[in-house]
């Protein structure tokens, strides 16, 4: 059984992480996520789970911490200012293999910023801002019903590898209200042996740590980490790629972005001009193999972002050098237009730009 | 025959503890462990120890523990007890921790009434780090980052945390005691006794601040250091109930 609902994509996400058996919801009010904490205020209690308006996006991720540290599915969520206090505790929850879903709805920065929708933290959601050798899952979907797949698998993955995982969206995907299909959906949860829930009665006891003064003890702990990365490396990475042998051109972009890329790509089209889209799902993995691999017909790759240029450097990685890479970008809450895109892939194609 | 009459408590683990010689942690973990043995808990309970001297608690409180960031502890506690809600949670933190770097969060989890208990444990100073200067030094002490005394023009006045809090109309006990005698000690395990019934009983936020010592940090030998509390420590932070909703 399945209903097709007319949903935001904030609220969506907030409806997939209950499905998804979130027990623990923690955050603080900021534009343009506030559906979020709202949605869950009025439905985690239903849903035999608990929601706290925490004083700050410090605390916020510190609860998530304490909730998944005994064992519960937990997840909080912000935008650009608040994700960047979170980056202490994501750094925490890492060090101690601790599993959680951070929603990202990100707006323009740098500082206060603005809050129309942008993508200028790739760097901070990929590279993160916290302190330590580290990576975290991190997905982008570009529809309202990929936003609440993407957030399910997101706590499965979660629970996987002992991982906060992040769900980065632009504003614009947060805001907007799309058809979604809901389907029946009974998450399996697994075993966590490793949780601090107060049971050392029938069990050894157990702690959730991060520190290790001993060098050896946390390159080793760090290694072991790096291993499980692999893994996530190996399986985890998702991309859509629609460049067909004979495109003259791969356009880049992720997130809602990617919807508009698709549009510049049919006026292309009518200008007898070939491209296809590349959309990374996931952002770490990145898919760098697709780039690698890309048909000997593609003579340009065209990188589009709501920011002044991130993502572009792991296209570049992926790239190798073996193709020219060019840039188009709006930011501060900016929007490019199909026609913008068009134009601009045009140049390129003719080899101006 | 002989018969048993002392033991370490089972609600400790077995291994050395690196506190420096002198210094009062020791005895207040013991404190809390005898406590939570005797209100037979021990297995039902989390301990949260955040960054500071005590950073290794995880290592010596023998039940579930987790290791939180600096000052975070109450956020973490929240959340945990939040969704295990019949476990027992405590926090254990330093002056520096509590009334410094987690201001926030420990007067927001006050503020929400969470039913955990917190052990703070005040001795005036930074010890991990190497005796810097914490909001609890007292006026004119000298510290490595006051080198010529705590000037309240610059640095304020010291932070009075269990007074501060006991306004919060959510909090359910708060009680300063001493570690400086054996009288003191006494009085401080039925105060940390006290904090966890209460928190079984599910009436709220209760807290222990506990005047410790730092012999290290403040460059005397451990018996002027617990003369310290009693005679500088004391006068400015008196010992008493400051909230008790019985
Ligand atoms: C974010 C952050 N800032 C600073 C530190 C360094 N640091 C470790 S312990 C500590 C002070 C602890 O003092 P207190 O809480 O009074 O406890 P004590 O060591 O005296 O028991 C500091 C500043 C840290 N670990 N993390």
């Amino acid at each position: 059984m399945s209903k097709k609902v007319l949903m935001k994509g904030n609220e969506a996400m907030c409806l997939a992480a209950i499905m998804a058996g979130c027990k623990a919801y923690f955050g603080y009010p900021i534009t343009p996520q506030n559906e979020i904490p709202e949605y869950m205020s009025q439905h985690m209690e239903e849903s035999g789970g608990v929601f706290i308006q925490a004083e700050s996006e410090i605390a916020a991720i510190n609860m998530v911490y304490g909730a998944a540290a005994g064992g519960v599915r937990a997840m909080t969520s912000s935008s650009s200012p608040g994700i960047a206090l979170k980056q202490e505790g994501i750094s925490y929850l890492v060090g101690s293999d601790l599993p959680c879903v951070i929603v990202s709805v990100s707006r323009g920065g740098p500082g206060l910023g603005g809050i129309l929708p942008s993508q200028a933290d790739y760097f901070q959601s990929t590279r993160g801002g916290g302190n330590g050798d580290y990576y975290i899952p991190v997905y982008a979907p570009s529809s309202v019903q990929e936003s609440v797949d993407l957030t399910i698998k997101s706590f499965e993955i979660a629970d996987k590898y002992r991982t906060p995982v992040m769900v980065l969206v632009d504003g614009l995907l947060g805001q907007m209200m799309e058809p979604v299909e809901i389907k029946d959906y009974k998450p399996t949860l697994i075993e966590k042996p490793w949780a601090t829930n107060g049971d050392s009665g029938r069990r050894k006891r157990n702690i959730v740590n991060s520190l290790s003064l001993n060098a050896e003890g946390l390159e080793e702990t760090n290694l072991r980490r790096f291993e499980k990365y692999k893994e996530i490396l190996k399986t985890e990475e998702m991309v859509e790629n629609h460049v067909k042998d004979g495109d003259e051109m791969a356009i880049v972009a992720y997130g809602t972005p990617s919807r508009i890329v698709l549009n510049a790509i049919d006026i292309l089209a009518e200008q007898g001009i070939k491209a296809g889209l590349i959309r990374p799902v996931t952002l770490w993995p990145f898919p760098y193999s697709t780039f690698a691999n890309l048909p000997s017909s593609v003579k340009n790759i065209l990188v589009c972002e709501l920011s002044m240029g991130q993502m572009i450097e792991d296209v570049r990685q992926g790239v190798q050098g073996k193709h020219p890479i060019h840039f188009y970008g709006r930011t501060g809450g900016v929007i490019f237009s199909p026609e913008e895109i068009a134009k601009k892939a045009a140049e390129v194609a003719k080899g101006g730009a | 025959m002989s018969k048993v009459v002392y033991e370490k408590s089972r609600g400790l683990t077995d291994v050395p503890m690196f506190y420096c010689p002198g210094c009062t942690h020791g005895i207040i973990h013991k404190l809390v462990a005898e406590t939570l043995v005797e209100l037979d808990v021990l297995e039902k309970t989390i301990a949260i120890a955040p960054v500071g001297c005590s950073v290794l608690a995880y290592e010596y409180f023998n039940c579930d523990c987790i290791q939180a960031s600096h000052g975070r502890a109450p956020a973490v506690a929240s959340g945990l007890k939040r969704t295990n809600p019949d476990k027992i949670v405590f926090t254990y933190q330093g002056d520096g921790d509590l009334a410094a770097i987690g201001t926030s969060e420990i007067v927001h989890s006050a503020h929400r009434g969470d039913n955990v208990t917190v052990i703070f444990v005040n001795n005036a100073i930074y010890g991990m780090t190497g005796g810097q200067m914490a909001p609890t030094t007292l006026t004119d002490m000298k510290t490595s980052t006051s080198p010529f005394g705590r000037g309240t023009a610059s640095s304020g006045i010291p932070i009075k945390v269990s007074e501060m809090l006991s306004q919060l109309p959510s909090v359910a006990y708060i009680e300063r005691v001493s570690t400086h005698d054996v009288a003191h000690v006494r009085a401080a395990k039925k105060a940390i006794k006290k904090a966890f019934t209460y928190q079984m009983e599910g009436r709220g936020f209760t807290m222990v601040e506990l005047l410790s010592s730092c012999n290290i940090g403040y460059g005397v030998s451990p018996v002027e250091s617990l003369s310290f509390i009693k005679d500088a420590m004391i006068p400015y932070y008196p010992l008493g109930i400051y909230k008790d909703v019985s």
